[in-house]
């Protein structure tokens, strides 16, 4: 792979003496063609640089799934079918900051946060109003859902059940990634060893009972919005996935059992082409670790699915009309790089949560790209040009160098146990922060092409009374239940923690019962303990 | 002079901190004492930190939608503390409607998406109580 060395003093005058990536990654005037000894394979052909299918879309769009929750059940089961209606071919749910924490509503830390960012589910009552309406068997549904995932995927199962769906033909996702919650979205309960545990667990339930469905999302997403660059994002994650293998087998799996539901979810940024190669790199680094590190024999472990969002980060308070051009083509670079499913962000999130219209906007926006723009009839529209060929290879060295360097360290558990990877985001944060407090990186509307009076837009205000409706609720429930099938099926959740038995079938004894997700979650509070990070700024 | 005490607090149950610690470094690169209390802090405990400190200034991080609950809650505690002279700053999503009631309660500073931090910086070095050294 060639780049021409700097402009020469004969050269003509360029706009900026150096033009960097977004990710600070230095880029060349010209790109040369490769040598084709560096020519990717075709699509579908292993290492899936250019695709893990060899007809692109042509079989199959990518899913269009846009994430959303907020307030009680009952809101977010109407903005559900609203989605459906409007063409939406997936579910994700978002949950409230107490449900992520694995906390009641009564809490006082789930003081104002209650419906607040994504929905509120307490017990499997809210489960079953979430999902009124909707057969589980036709969708698929994807949960971000992280340290109490195992508790919120049990009352899924419990509500197909209920529905008459078998789990066999349950197909979606949940997010399951604590390691990505040590190292940026920091919603973590219990230390990271007991925490893997549970990831495990729910591995080896999945592949047992629930075959269709993906038992973790490696995500970068969160780590690039915390600042990481593309590399650090790339590096990070594919680690994490390594991590998650390797747990996997040392409990026991054969890993062509549990590696082909392994999805990612990657961020989808600002800086086209840097992005595009990303994804080429992920597909093409991830099949090559599973057939030689991990001795994977099936073609489905090797190939990486990956669910794509528009970056939250990238959207501006300001002018927030300037958002739908953002995520259309941030949203462009995801198709083109071959995304199997994406979000695409509503104008006004810089603001609030999106208001129905706007989440509308964005949905149409993936429909565009969809139909109306061409890109999804040839698979790879840009392999083999020069400069996404130079950016696949850059970036495919620096994570295999991030990923020697976490090995050293003892892999990515002991690396976060020291702060590894929070300290190298920091430091990427504040870097870019500088480079916007200076001007060299342009942000439209913020710090270059300022409007001096701007009409505000609507926005989605939630109110408080969530917190007082979920309460409300959960008194009626726990009036309902049985208490003594409550504390009976806790204590098997305490059991098993203490032990080495798998953890789903007491939890889903303990979700049938109607324990609520703080219930269970302190159960395992009280054998496991809590994480306290130490801080790194 | 003493350089400027800033407690960076994130209440709540929030864990997105890349704010926090940027604004946190910020304004330690300006010349200020920062202490960053780490994340899921109480009210209670946010002000015990800016007592036990001695801080001049708090600076909370609220992206989730709970500034009504906990801001309150904050001036109230700092209040029965005595501690009624120390500038408390907001910075996060925080919808236009709601700043009005913050700026009620003697929130002073209130930062949207965007800010630049030279402008916290500016605003805290321009508000903060006067130290007799």
């Amino acid at each position: 792979m060639t780049s021409r060395p700097p402009s020469t003093a004969s050269a003509p005058r360029e706009r900026a003496a150096r033009f960097q990536t977004i990710s600070g990654r230095e880029i060349s005037r010209v790109y040369d063609a490769p040598s084709r000894a560096d020519a990717p394979a075709d699509p579908g052909v292993f290492p899936y640089t250019r695709g893990i299918h060899a007809t692109g879309y042509r079989g199959k769009l990518w899913t269009m799934r846009q994430f959303a929750g907020f307030g009680t059940p009952e809101e977010t089961n109407e903005r559900y079918r609203h989605l459906l209606a409007a063409g939406g071919t997936g579910l994700s749910v978002a949950f409230d900051l107490p449900t992520l924490m694995g906390r009641d509503p009564s809490h006082p830390l789930s003081l104002g946060e209650v419906g607040k960012c994504g929905v509120s589910v307490v017990t499997l009552a809210d489960m079953e109003t979430l999902f009124a309406g909707i057969p589980l068997g036709d969708v698929t549904t994807s949960m971000t859902i992280n340290s109490p995932a195992a508790m919120v995927f049990a009352m899924y199962l419990v509500v197909a059940e209920q529905q008459g769906v078998p789990w066999t033909a349950l197909s979606g996702t949940i997010q399951n990634d604590i390691l990505k919650e040590f190292i940026a979205q920091k919603e973590y309960i219990y230390p990271p060893r007991a925490s893997m545990r549970l990831v495990t667990d729910t591995f080896a339930f999945c592949a047992r009972e629930v075959p269709r469905w993906n038992s973790i999302s490696v995500s970068g997403y969160h780590i690039r919005e915390a600042g990481a660059t593309a590399a650090q994002e790339l590096a990070f994650t594919l680690r994490d996935g390594i991590e998650y293998v390797q747990y996997g087998v040392d409990a026991g799996l054969a890993v062509d059992d549990f590696a082909p539901r392994i999805s990612f979810f990657f961020n989808a940024h600002s800086d086209f082409f840097e992005e595009i190669a990303k994804y080429r790199a992920a597909r093409q680094v991830w099949a090559t670790v599973m057939r030689d590190r991990f001795g994977a024999k099936s073609d489905r472990s090797w190939k990486l699915r990956f669910h794509a969002q528009t970056a939250g980060v990238s959207l501006t308070a300001q002018q927030p009309y300037n958002n739908v051009v953002r995520t259309a083509l941030q949203a462009l670079s995801a198709v083109l790089g071959g995304a199997n499913s994406l979000h695409t962000n509503s104008l006004d999130e810089a603001l609030a949560l999106p208001t129905e219209d706007a989440a509308t906007l964005a949905l149409r926006t993936q429909q565009i790209l969809a139909h109306e723009t061409g890109v999804a009839s040839v698979a790879d529209p840009l392999g083999g040009s020069y400069f996404v060929e130079a950016l696949t290879a850059d970036l495919t060295r620096e994570a295999l160098d991030y990923i020697a360097r976490i090995d050293a360290m003892g892999g990515m558990v002991a690396a976060i146990e020291r702060g590894f990877p929070q300290r190298e985001i920091a430091e990427s944060a504040y870097r870019f922060q500088q480079a916007v407090e200076r001007g060299e990186q342009v942000i439209v509307g913020v710090n270059d092409h300022i409007a001096s009076d701007e009409p505000p837009v609507e926005i989605l205000y939630i109110d408080d009374t969530a917190t007082e409706r979920q309460a409300e609720r959960l008194e009626s429930v726990k009036a309902r239940r049985d208490q003594a099938s409550v504390e009976r099926a806790l204590d098997g959740v305490r059991r098993a923690a203490a032990g080495t038995d798998n953890l789903m079938p007491p939890i889903l004894d303990a979700v049938r019962a109607y324990a609520t997700l703080g219930e269970m979650c302190d159960a395992l509070r009280e054998v496991w303990g809590e994480w306290e990070e130490s801080v790194v700024i | 002079m003493s350089k400027i005490r800033v407690v960076i607090a994130k209440p709540g149950l929030d864990g997105h901190d890349r704010g926090a610690k940027v604004i946190a470094r910020a304004l330690r690169d300006a010349g200020m004492e920062v202490i960053y209390t780490g994340l899921r802090q109480t009210p209670e405990q946010i002000v015990a930190a800016a007592l036990q400190e001695d801080a001049d200034a708090i600076g909370l991080s609220i992206l989730s939608g709970a500034h009504n609950h906990i801001c309150p809650r904050v001036m109230e505690l700092l209040r029965e503390q005595g501690l009624d002279d120390v500038l408390v700053v907001v910075g996060g999503i925080i919808p236009d409607v709601d700043i009005p009631r913050l700026k009620e309660i003697g929130i002073k500073g209130v930062f949207l998406p965007g800010t630049p931090m030279q402008a916290i910086v500016d605003f805290i070095q321009g508000n903060v109580r006067t130290r007799q050294a």
